[in-house]
């Protein structure tokens, strides 16, 4: 079947069966490979996508569910000539090590400051509390999005 | 390959059904999909209600109120009649999962699968929550107790969706209470869980106390000895430990990965004694 969205800004038609998960379709048809699988159970965190802005889970969404709507995948967010300031202050803080959880805790991060720009440590701490990351203890992660947030509510503030 | 159903209102749901009455119904997907994949329930012709819109929000109707059952989690918590007036329902939903899953589970989607550690089952259980069961040919409803008869088992029939949740709206001043206990705050699956609707008196005695438990047997299990044993008295420590000590014997858990029947049996009454700190926090 054809299912027609937008993803990263460009009007995608995909064409194939409608329950192919989500993190497949990105992943082989479309070589979207930032978004990761982990656990293909909905625990981890590495293959979150934003539908319409909100982070979901695309290894626990079938593709039909992709009709219509506006996703953004990390291929999404800032280019590698110029990051996003969230990636910015993930490089800076050393808040990424093998990286395999780093997409989706940036678009929960974007989605985080998007909603509360001046989110403190505890409400960072539950937007990513659905992501898993087996290297850095956190703290470093943590550490990236409050300083991203300090540098995105400079560039507001004149 | 499988069908995957998107319809748009319940005209298109109830054709979808009459052309695929195999299918199975689902919402935020995040125990169906789970399942699927893991291979506990093959791979079938699939129908997704995320975008009836007619079956999403919360509706006021004075002592009660109407959850649609396509809510998800997420939405439910930004609804001031939800944070407002059902506090203890609104406490399991926030630590339900994670902001992953609130985004996309829906509390329909968790009773249906009737997890005996489903989070928002203790809670609609005090709230006398009656699920309201929709079909191309009409509705009908009963109370959620009698709607879930065991794990994954309740009384939905082929061709039925689990249209809207109605709650009672508790007294405003009664003391609502949840709390869970997991292995961590996110992401986990609960150990026990304990919902408590409370109403005390000006001079601080028990008028009237509804409890319920989770994770400690097949269903959700309310006490009403526990309860009975609060009525009439000042909510102290000596009576809260009374009543932990039936609490303790109603219970039924079982031993599994997580936890041991002994533990969960043990926590299920130290859930209770919590209540003493609540009471001086409301005074």
């Amino acid at each position: 079947m054809s299912i027609n969205c937008k993803i990263n800004g460009k009007n995608t038609e995909i064409r194939g069966p409608a329950d192919r998960r989500v993190v497949d379709v990105l992943r082989e048809d479309l070589g979207l490979t930032g978004t990761k699988e982990g656990c293909g159970a909905g625990e981890c965190g590495a293959c979150t996508i934003l539908v319409e802005g909100e982070p979901r889970l695309s290894c626990l969404m079938m593709a039909a569910q992709l009709q219509d709507q506006d996703i953004t995948t990390i291929e999404g967010i800032g280019e590698p000539e110029a990051l996003h300031p969230i990636q910015e202050a993930f490089v800076e803080q050393g808040a990424v090590q093998c990286g395999f959880c780093t997409p989706g805790m940036v678009l929960s991060a974007v989605h985080l400051l998007n909603c509360y720009p001046e989110a403190d440590r505890s409400r960072i701490r539950r937007a990513l509390s659905g992501h898993l990351c087996r290297c850095t203890g956190y703290v470093k992660i943590v550490d990236a999005v409050e300083a991203a947030a300090r540098a995105m509510g400079k560039e507001i503030k004149p | 390959m499988n069908h995957v159903l998107l319809p748009r209102s319940l005209n298109d749901l109830w054709s979808a059904i009459r052309d695929f009455p195999e299918a199975a119904v689902y919402a935020g997907g995040t125990d169906l999909l789970v399942k699927i994949r893991n291979g506990s329930i093959p791979p079938k012709d699939l129908i997704c209600l995320e975008r009836i819109e007619a079956l999403k929000g919360v509706v006021d109707h004075g002592d009660r109120l109407v959850i649609l059952a396509a809510t998800t989690f997420s939405q439910l918590l930004q609804d001031p009649a939800i944070t407002n007036r059902l506090p203890v329902l609104a406490k399991a939903i926030a630590c339900l999962g994670s902001p992953l899953i609130r985004n996309m589970g829906t509390i329909g989607g968790n009773v249906c699968t009737a997890s005996p550690a489903g989070d928002t089952l203790a809670p609609l259980y005090i709230l006398n929550a009656r699920v309201e069961l929709a079909s191309e040919n009409g509705v009908r409803s009963l109370p959620i107790s009698q709607f879930i008869l065991g794990p994954g088992l309740t009384l939905i029939e082929t061709g039925e969706i689990l249209s809207a949740i109605h709650v009672e709206k508790p007294h405003p001043e009664a003391i609502q209470h949840f709390e869970k206990v997991g292995r961590r705050n996110a992401l986990a699956c609960s150990l026990a869980s304990m919902a408590a609707i409370i109403r005390l008196t000006d001079d601080g005695t028990v008028l009237a106390a509804s409890l319920a438990w989770g994770s400690m047997g097949p269903t959700v299990i309310t006490c009403p000895e526990a309860a009975n044993r609060l009525i009439g008295q000042p909510l102290s420590l000596d009576r809260l430990t009374e009543a932990a000590a039936i609490v303790r014997k109603a219970v039924c858990p079982i031993t599994d990965i997580r936890a041991t029947a002994d533990y969960r049996r043990t926590i299920a009454g130290n859930l209770l004694l919590r209540l003493c700190t609540l009471q001086m926090e409301s005074s």
